[in-house]
């Protein structure tokens, strides 16, 4: 949004604009002790005095945030010392009040279509409203602050520990509690609060701050997210609906990492990903202990696991020898063939059209759990109090695939190997004349990805109880290839979040069920036009992006030294 | 690099590191390079100069594997090269481009790095468990890409972007990448492109003691005064063929190679024009460009 106002004028109305801005964030603050719903049934139940439902307690922090901007830097310039830069105040508190306006805005329109009409609206909603317009009107009128500083102010080590960890605890609770919102209204407001919650902190400079902490403190973030991702199931009650929903993401997300070094690290585009974890999934069906399966020979999972992958990578050999010699535009198409080719050979594979192997259309149900080392997956039991359900239990052995797929991942990238990809990513024909054997390492990356995806593949099989071929269409590559760029290409942070959104949104917003693509494309869209390096960015491929900005190039050149992110083969990579 | 000699170079002009012989370039119905032979010996400064489109980078792109060419044969320390521009690099041939074409999004460190790629064993097994062979590796090939980067004089640039290095910044790390491969031959295309006379000046001195460490360097250059400086011999090449092979005297003086670069007064022009090829041949030849 960008609303051009001349600076006279800003600097003219700055104490009246922040004064009706106090008021507007007021107004919202004391709103949510009036009702806003005048029925029971939208949204969590609005309808108190005084007595704010969690959604309400969530909102208002958006208004407390631009009261405290506003109202802080009343005390002066010399009392505020280093602060005063440290934060942009103004932009932030602008940021806060739009945010507000967001979610007051979404919250109204779902009483409105929940109920039928905004006659529902009680008098609370409509004060939030005005309020939140008061205050972005009001800011408006506020002078730019400066770039904030807030990173470059001493911060003792044990802060940033600290902050990351209670970060990492208010993460687990948001998923928590975003996971337990059944009601596509719920969940939207909520969402929408949670996004503005992270504009502001990125607008006030926190972002700055807590990139630099996070690479100061690389092993407790990355050992901190782990057990946060380990303790999710304890906020569940042994609720399968949600770990069910939670697994599938660590699939998906675990499937997202392989196409990521195709896709990410060498730049090649894959639209037929998806047969990877195909393969996968139907290596260990047909070897699984399932009535239906089709070949008489049960190893167990460790053995499946390893042939399943290796069939997939084997898949990959084969699509990738004679087609990686070509590239861009054409291996999109020639994978793009692949994938339904796997497809529609899955679905031929009935024994009527050559051998029965996958029992055709029909697939192959009825897999059992998995049983590694005497341990049933399907078995509920409870730890510490908690039912630790079917899914809990699938949604751990990924997290274990997972951690070993970043190991791999971040070891091979910032190798010999890792840097041949990205020579061949930034220019093909120079990297193949200073020695690099461009054709082996494509086929590499080919291979390894697929051998991933055809382990997370086997995992799904046992997960998904039945293997058919119509779960493997091209929609599905797309997907995977939209978490990839949306996540932001090349790095892993940045899969893992957009792997998240991508398989989250759709279960949690069923309410849309035919809009929901559409969706997807608006927000992809969206992404390409203003974040085209996705999400997180990967320091090199922002460059790429943005190849004309010499500022950005210098900056990040900063952060490349200052983060010590050049080949220091002591602190990269994970040690086993 | 502690083994910069300042004694004086010695050209063993007995052996033959690089011998092209009847080397002929065709696409479709225009002849490049038309059968050119040169040799080139161990330590030995090697020139090849001639005006645009004289076929001088197209010859190159047939020594490094980049182009097969139509007829003739290249050989490196008596083998025959093999076609491929990494297996090139494996024999012992590196080069650097015209166009600069660094790895812009990559630190200069790791520019030079990727240089080390055919000499180094990693593999993915290595990598992903961080096997002793891995790190060993990883700081060796570190060190020695920091030495090489002070050998260029780029000592405090190792971690910047290279595409945010200065122009002449950027062609010194090009030939530490090249340098990285541990060629025997390193072969430069017009280091000194775009380059004002202090930098060229560097550029020679530089040259001078990548030869001093043993190299044999073959260099394309326009700059004159440059080139016969630096070079024992030198090769002008006009129209894909060699007009004239020999010492810096020997060629400078030549006066067919004066009138390649500078043309020959109008009434002389039918008489001595030595045989000229079809005139096919040249894409948009500038007279004077040297």
């Amino acid at each position: 949004m960008r609303v051009v106002i001349p600076d006279e004028t800003k600097v003219r109305f700055r104490y009246p604009a922040r004064a009706v801005g106090i008021a507007g964030a007021v107004a919202m603050i004391v709103s949510i002790l009036l009702p806003w719903s005048y029925g029971s049934d939208a949204l969590d139940d609005m309808t108190f005095y005084g007595a704010p439902s969690p959604l309400q307690l969530f909102f208002v922090i958006l208004p407390v945030l631009a009261l405290l901007l506003l109202a802080v830097p009343l005390v002066g310039k010399q009392r505020l010392g280093r602060w005063a830069k440290a934060l942009a105040w103004n932009t932030s508190a602008k940021t806060a009040s739009l945010a507000a306006l967001g979610v007051v805005v979404v919250a109204l329109a779902a009483i409105a279509i929940e109920l039928g009409g905004l006659i529902n609206v009680e008098p609370g909603g409509w004060v939030a409203l005005v309020g939140a317009v008061l205050a972005v009107a009001a800011t408006l009128f506020l002078p730019d602050s400066p770039e904030p500083t807030l990173d470059r102010l001493k911060s003792p080590r044990w802060l940033q520990i600290t902050v990351i960890a209670v970060l990492m605890a208010v993460l687990l609770f948001t998923a928590a509690y975003a996971l337990s919102l059944d009601d596509a209204g719920d969940f939207l407001v909520f969402a929408a609060f949670a996004v503005g919650i992270v504009l502001v902190l990125r607008q006030v400079g926190a972002f700055a701050w807590l990139g630099l902490a996070a690479a100061n403190n690389n092993r407790v973030l990355v050992l901190s997210a782990f057990v946060v991702a380990f303790a999710f199931p304890f906020t569940q009650n042994g609720s399968d609906a949600n770990m069910s929903i939670a697994s599938q993401v660590l699939i998906f997300a675990a499937t997202a990492l392989g196409l990521n070094i195709v896709v990410g690290l060498v730049g090649l585009l894959d639209l037929g990903y998806i047969a990877f974890l195909g393969a996968g999934a139907f290596t260990a069906a047909v070897l699984s202990e399932s009535a239906f399966a089709t070949i008489d020979f049960h190893p167990p999972f460790i053995v499946t696991v390893l042939i399943a992958g290796t069939v997939a990578s084997l898949l990959g050999l084969l699509i990738g020898a004679p087609t990686l010699r070509v590239s861009g535009d054409y291996l999109a198409i020639v994978t793009l063939a692949f994938g339904e080719i796997f497809r529609i050979t899955m679905n031929n594979l009935d024994g009527s059209d050559g051998p029965n192997l996958t029992n055709g259309s029909s697939g192959i149900p009825g897999i059992p759990d998995l049983n590694l080392f005497g341990f049933d997956f399907g078995d509920p039991h409870v730890i510490l109090g908690v039912d630790i359900g079917r899914f809990a239990n699938y949604y751990w052995l990924m997290l274990v695939v997972i951690a070993m797929i970043i190991v791999v991942f971040m070891n091979l990238n910032y190798s010999r190997i890792g840097r041949g990809w990205v020579a061949i990513r930034e220019d093909e024909l120079a990297a193949e004349a200073m020695g690099v054997n461009t054709f082996a390492l494509k086929l590499l990356a080919f291979a390894g990805g697929a051998f991933l995806a055809g382990v997370a593949g086997a995992v799904k099989a046992h997960h998904d109880v039945s293997v058919t071929p119509e779960q493997y269409v091209f929609l599905e590559s797309a997907f995977l290839l939209a978490a990839v760029v949306l996540g932001g290409m090349g790095t892993v942070t940045g899969v893992l979040i957009g792997a998240t959104i991508l398989k989250l949104l759709p279960e949690k917003l069923r309410f849309f069920s035919d809009y929901r693509l559409l969706l997807f494309g608006l927000l992809m869209v969206f992404m390409m036009r203003f974040r085209p390096e996705g999400i997180i960015a990967d320091e090199r491929r922002q460059l790429e992006f943005h190849a004309e900005d010499e500022e950005l190039a210098t900056d990040v050149e900063e952060d490349l030294i200052t983060h010590h992110a050049h080949f220091n083969p002591e602190r990269k990579g994970f040690e086993l | 690099m502690s083994q910069v000699a300042s004694a004086g170079h010695h050209v063993d002009t007995g052996t033959v590191l690089l011998e092209a012989s009847h080397v002929t370039m065709r696409f479709g119905g225009l002849t490049a390079v038309n059968d050119v032979s040169l040799v080139v010996h161990p330590g030995e400064i090697f020139g090849l100069i001639g005006p645009n489109g004289a076929g001088k980078t197209t010859f190159f792109n047939c020594l490094t594997g980049l182009y097969k060419p139509t007829s003739g044969e290249v050989r490196f320390a008596g083998e025959l090269l093999p076609p491929q521009p990494r297996l090139v690099v494996r024999a012992g041939m590196a080069r650097t481009f015209q166009n600069i074409r660094l790895f812009h999004n990559m630190t200069a460190l790791e520019n030079v790095m990727v240089g080390m790629y055919t000499r180094t064993k990693t593999n993915a097994i290595d990598a992903v468990f961080r096997l002793p062979r891995h790190r060993r590796e990883e700081v060796e090939s570190t060190e020695r890409a920091r030495e090489l980067l002070a050998f260029v004089g780029l000592t405090a640039s190792a971690d910047m972007l290279s595409r945010n290095l200065p122009y002449g910044d950027q062609r010194r790390l090009e030939i530490a990448r090249a340098l990285a491969t541990e060629p025997k031959l390193l072969l430069l295309d017009e280091p000194t492109a775009g380059m004002n006379p202090q930098e060229t000046r560097q550029a020679e001195d530089l040259i001078f003691r990548i030869r001093d460490l043993g190299l044999a360097v073959l260099v394309i250059e326009h700059d004159m005064r440059f080139i016969f400086n630096l070079c024992d011999r030198v090769c002008c090449l006009v129209r894909g063929e060699v007009l004239v092979q020999g010492s810096g005297d020997v060629v400078q003086n030549d006066p067919r190679v004066i009138e390649a670069y500078i043309g020959s007064p109008a009434e002389e022009l039918p008489s001595t024009k030595p045989a000229t090829p079809e005139p096919g041949t040249e894409d948009g030849e500038g007279p004077a460009d040297a």
